[in-house]
């Protein structure tokens, strides 16, 4: 089992004549990823290492009977390309772009509320299920089958913590990034419900970063809602304050919002153990199972 | 990016919002023909980024040429908690009678803008928010429809600003939206707003900060950035596109992807040493950025010992290598002890390459950064 993803999936990419597109679709396809379709307009009825590109999203679910998309399109451009996903019938978007505007991310947040579709990101390495798909940027050689489900805001603190837990023989079901800007789509309670409900999941790792409150609600969620094992780990512990940490959302406000500190406390106090370093996230994973 | 004072109290007073007679200074002549056409009394104010300027010595208020002679020549030039005052606003003083607090911000929790008015402005807003919250009003804005100005009427009522200047803060609070939503900021606020003994509403301070990531529809405000920026080492950074913060320790840190970076910096403290920097050379690095980012790290004279580390996704160990080879092969002595730790997308392929006679090279995560951290410490001693 596993969660959002798997080898039934059938993708859209938005995106795929682009140097990223066509590169991680290489990729994509090279881990076994059904990706039936890709969307850019203009380019319709041209083929893109084997697949059918279309002009519009629309076009592309209809013809190729796609469930769910990535998103390579440049930053100016994918807002409008995340609309234009989330008005098909698709089930999941998954937006890889860095440095959308914020403004443009509301108005899909916005827009979100209305439909029933699921966003992982932007600004996120994507989602992948072991040996089934993936989707996104990550490097599929890094990670195995097996019980642990991962959800992190970064992409390669999750290499370093999958690196880990592989290396000690721990698969994993479900590798989620959910990306580092201020307003995402799938949030870290998202991703915990779906693993909390997946029975082969059984045990988590959330990687969190400084910014926002979203480990705090996580935190409060794994309290109340969670049998599950969860193991926590923070970074930005000595980033100073109203200094943007790369993402645009790693950002301790000047009132001290947002503080590593605050983080670990709200989650040892549901009970997470938070490693200081990634090799004890996995020491901490390495016990529950 | 943070706009200045004056910048971005131009802004503000192009799109109608009433300001006080200024001009920007930047000598002791300037400060004094200014305060000329002005008259008194006026207030000199630093323009740096820096909060509680008041506080700190940066505003004074003249009211007379010698008091504004001395103003000009204290604060010219003064170092402002780090920074160095190169420019002064001339400002007319303003009689008031009130201070309120306007402002916008983007609420991630809710991922909508939010507006706050509340009567207690010209102190640190946050302070009130921690210790009296009731004191300000928020109204969330659907940012598919923009702010209504029945709720721009609704937050100012709320706030419990005096009737008579109410419609007129509502005013002010439509078009610090209109402005908050056309320059893509991120941050838009008026602290404070004065009431004049006259029942007027001045804007007596301006904070703008702008989404970088929307620097590109916004070319006006995306020249304003070097003007805004304040490290030299930060304005080379922003040059060759690097996510960089200068720290004040003297390990220096180089990686890719925020959050590894950012674990990369926590070890190294946790490992007793002190990280002088973040620096992100982002995803898919070529070996020239390798070079352009070792180079902005030997710069920084705080730095003693480097440790680079990637774990390559999109970055391939093999484009990392070639630019530490390429960065280290023009010195005759390498200038700080470099650690590499290279792991993920070719990374076998990259230590072929790596010239291991001008690096250290490390396995792990945790034995790079000791290992730096150790190489700082013996420079030190």
């Amino acid at each position: 089992m596993s969660i959002f993803v798997d080898d039934d999936t059938r993708v859209v990419v938005q995106g795929i004549t682009g140097g990223e597109g066509k590169f991680h679709t290489e990729q994509m396809l090279a881990y076994g990823t059904n990706v039936v379709a890709g969307a850019v307009p203009g380019k319709g009825g041209q083929e893109v290492t084997g697949v059918p590109v279309y002009d519009t999203v629309d076009e592309a679910v209809d013809a190729e009977d796609a469930d769910a998309s990535v998103v390579f399109v440049p930053p100016a451009f994918a807002g409008d390309a995340v609309f234009e996903a989330l008005d098909t019938d698709l089930d999941l978007v998954v937006a890889i772009t860095e440095g959308i505007p914020t403004q443009d991310m509301a108005k899909v947040n916005k827009r979100l509320s209305e439909v029933d579709t699921r966003l992982i990101g932007p600004n996120c390495p994507g989602i992948i299920t072991p040996g089934e798909a993936k989707l996104g940027i990550l490097p599929g050689n890094i990670f195995e089958s097996g019980d642990v489900g991962l959800v992190s805001r970064s992409g390669t603190l999750t290499y370093q913590v999958v690196s880990n837990l592989t290396e000690r023989g721990i698969g994993q079901t479900t590798a989620i990034g959910i990306g580092g800007d201020p307003i995402i789509g799938t949030s870290f309670v998202d991703a915990l419900e779906a693993f909390e409900a997946d029975r082969d999941t059984k045990a988590v790792v959330m990687c969190g970063e400084i910014g926002g409150e979203d480990e705090e609600q996580a935190a409060r969620y794994i309290a109340q809602n969670m049998d599950t094992p969860v193991a926590g780990f923070i970074a930005g512990r000595t980033a100073p304050p109203g200094k943007r940490m790369g993402h645009a959302g790693a950002i301790v406000s000047g009132s001290g919002t947002g503080t590593a500190e605050s983080k670990i406390g709200a989650l040892n106090d549901a009970g997470v153990p938070v490693g200081d370093t990634p090799n004890e996230v996995a020491d901490h994973i390495e016990d529950f199972l | 990016m943070k706009l200045h004072e004056y910048q971005a109290k131009q802004i503000f007073a192009d799109a109608g919002i009433p300001t006080p007679d200024s001009r920007l200074a930047s000598t002791v002549d300037e400060v004094m023909d200014a305060v000329n056409e002005i008259g008194y009394p006026a207030a000199i104010k630093a323009q740096v980024h820096v909060g509680g300027r008041g506080k700190a010595g940066g505003i004074e208020i003249a009211t007379s040429e010698a008091e504004a002679r001395e103003a000009a020549e204290s604060i010219l030039g003064m170092d402002l908690k780090g920074y160095t005052v190169d420019n002064v606003l001339v400002e007319a003083g303003v009689d008031f009678e009130n201070e309120l607090y306007v402002g916008i911000t983007m609420d991630r929790g809710e991922g909508e803008p939010v507006a706050m008015v509340s009567t207690e402005g010209g102190v640190d807003i946050e302070s009130v928010a921690e210790k009296t919250p009731e004191k300000i009003a928020r109204e969330h804005i659907d940012p598919a429809f923009g702010l209504h100005p029945y709720q721009a009427r609704k937050v100012v009522f709320e706030a419990g600003i005096p009737a008579d200047v109410a419609m007129d803060v509502a005013s002010i609070l439509g078009t610090l939206y209109d402005l908050y939503e056309s320059k893509d900021a991120s941050e838009i606020e008026i602290n404070p707003v004065m009431i004049t003994s006259d029942r007027e509403v001045v804007a007596a301070d301006a904070v703008m900060n702008i989404d970088e990531d929307a620097l590109f529809r916004q070319p006006e405000l995306a020249e304003m950035e070097d003007e805004a920026a304040e490290d030299d080492l930060e304005a080379k950074a922003n040059e060759y596109g690097f996510d960089y913060v200068r720290l004040s320790g003297n390990v220096g840190i180089i990686g890719n992807g925020a959050g590894l970076v950012m674990t990369t910096l926590d070890l190294v403290d946790y490992y007793g040493g002190e990280p002088a920097n973040f620096l992100d050379i982002g995803g898919g690095a070529k070996a020239e950025r390798v070079t352009h980012a070792l180079d902005m790290v030997f710069a920084d004279e705080n730095v003693d010992s480097v440790v680079f580390n990637i774990f390559g996704g999109i970055t391939r160990g093999d484009e990392v290598a070639k630019g530490i080879n390429e960065a280290l092969a023009g010195f005759d002595e390498i200038p700080k002890p470099v650690v590499v730790r290279l792991a993920g997308t070719n990374a076998a392929e990259g230590m072929e390459i790596l010239n291991k006679d001008l690096v250290q090279v490390e396995g792990t995560l945790e034995d790079a950064v000791q290992r730096a951290v150790k190489n700082a410490e013996e420079v030190e001693a």
